[in-house]
């Protein structure tokens, strides 16, 4: 479980984050929503550590993350698998090369135990024959795929992606999107997805936090975001004319 | 750790090989050309024009511009690979598993250019010889005398202070490259400006560096 408490965070003279509090849970999909600008992308790579912040706090299972020596930090990030956007593969590795470069760096197994579970792990994200593949020549959804196969292949406790499902066409997207949930499950992670997609929300948002100018606007769950009086929230998720029509439908099947 | 300096070795040090030699073997027929043509005195001996080539090629062209035609070739891509990887995500991606990315980067770039001497003495041996070619067959001189040019008044400090320029033009093309890859904000576009500033700089400082580096230790 991963606790953020009143984080603020600031650029200059612009605050970006103006006292976020919230919690993503264990074995859950917890994800963050809202418009571009919204501080979804900072509140992020604050919680990966990738930015520091003026004041609040982040613990990881109860340890804050700002109070901890370079030695246990070291160890809470050895528990973290990210998916980035552009899925941030090692141009000058295989993609075998790629699954396996966490596991060289966090663990002293032997080579053949290491490609083991990169075998193991690619299976995983249905790509059993692409050891050999340079990234460059996967596809766009393969690099997602990949890319999500490197961060579980240490068997994180912590599963960060941002926006997984950008740049894919909607089938590729929601066989990513189920595949992030199925791990989510299997492996008990706490799982933290920064989404556009509503799709997503609708599909895997087991939480959702939705952020509005640096502040959480609404928290709720894919169920609860049919129901709400939010107009904030209504207004972004159901934007579109489909959108509304499902609500409507959903609403009048439930009454 | 060692499988990327390799990598850098071959990328940096062998991946230069090719160009170096061949512009070595030419600007070393070349200096030998204007020199034996600017001699139209009969006094001045023929052997010059090997002592010329000789003194040319290893207390400048080898060390100094063989080094600013480096910052050229693997400062860019020193630059744009870091820079790449910086827009791509892949230094974040480094940083969130808790790699120290600057030292995981740079540091074996830094080990593979302390290979760069040997990547000068190439083009020392191959300067000097394409001298002799242009000089042989161009019918400036006959190869006794050429020869007798290069082993004449040969002072051993001058490849020592050929050397030691080439190890602190080693570093700057280590180092001035892989600042401007790794601090670089931006997209595709700012990769480029980003390896363009950064030959600028690297070159300016080697020739800064040359001057004061020529004034301490020769005069």
């Amino acid at each position: 479980m991963i606790e953020v408490n009143n984080l603020h965070k600031s650029f200059g003279d612009v605050e970006v984050l103006k006292g976020i509090s919230t919690s993503f849970d264990k074995g859950k999909t917890n994800l963050i929503i809202g418009q571009s600008g919204s501080g979804k992308t900072v509140f992020l790579k604050c919680l990966l550590g990738l930015f520091e912040y003026e004041e609040g706090t982040i613990s990881y299972d109860g340890k804050i993350f700002s109070q901890l020596t370079e030695d246990e930090k070291r160890n809470i990030r050895a528990e973290i698998g990210m998916v980035f956007q552009g899925s941030a593969l090692f141009d000058s590795m295989t993609i075998a090369e790629n699954v396996m470069f966490p596991l060289q760096m966090f663990t002293k197994q032997s080579k053949s135990e290491m490609e083991d579970r990169v075998d193991f792990v690619l299976k995983r994200v249905n790509l059993p024959e692409a050891h050999n593949k340079m990234p460059s020549e996967a596809s766009g959804g393969m690099q997602k795929r990949v890319a999500i196969a490197r961060a579980i292949v240490n068997n994180p406790k912590y599963l960060f992606c941002d926006e997984p499902n950008s740049g894919l066409d909607p089938k590729t997207a929601i066989v990513i999107d189920n595949l992030i949930q199925e791990i989510t499950d299997e492996y008990q992670i706490t799982t933290v997805i920064n989404s556009h997609d509503m799709n997503s929300v609708m599909e895997i948002g087991e939480k959702i936090v939705f952020l509005r100018h640096g502040l959480k606007a609404w928290e709720g769950s894919n169920k609860t975001i049919f129901k709400t009086d939010n107009e904030v929230v209504t207004d972004f998720v159901y934007s579109s004319n489909l959108f509304k029509k499902v609500r409507k439908m959903y609403i009048e099947e439930n009454e | 750790m060692k499988q990327l300096i390799l990598k850098d070795i071959d990328d940096l040090i062998i991946g230069s090989l090719g160009i170096v030699a061949f512009i070595s073997f030419f600007v070393g027929g070349v200096v030998t050309i204007q020199t034996a043509l600017n001699i139209d005195n009969p006094l001045i001996p023929k052997y010059l024009v090997g002592f010329a080539t000789r003194q040319s090629i290893i207390l400048e062209f080898a060390p100094t511009f063989m080094s600013i035609i480096m910052a050229g070739k693997v400062g860019s891509f020193i630059t744009s690979s870091i820079g790449t990887m910086r827009v791509t995500e892949q230094i974040d991606a480094l940083e969130v598993m808790g790699i120290n990315s600057l030292n995981y980067l740079v540091f074996p770039k830094f080990i593979s250019m302390m290979l760069y001497p040997f990547v000068i003495s190439i083009a020392m041996f191959l300067g000097i010889l394409g001298g002799m070619a242009a000089c042989v067959y161009g019918g400036f001189s006959t190869l006794e005398d050429y020869i007798v040019g290069i082993q004449n008044d040969f002072e051993t400090f001058h490849v020592v202070y050929a050397f030691i320029k080439t190890f602190v033009f080693a570093f700057v093309l280590a180092t001035i490259p892989s600042f401007h890859g790794f601090y670089m904000k931006g997209g595709a576009l700012e990769v480029g400006k980003a390896s363009t500033t950064s030959f600028v700089w690297t070159s300016v400082v080697i020739i800064i560096l040359n001057y004061f580096l020529t004034q301490m230790l020769l005069s």
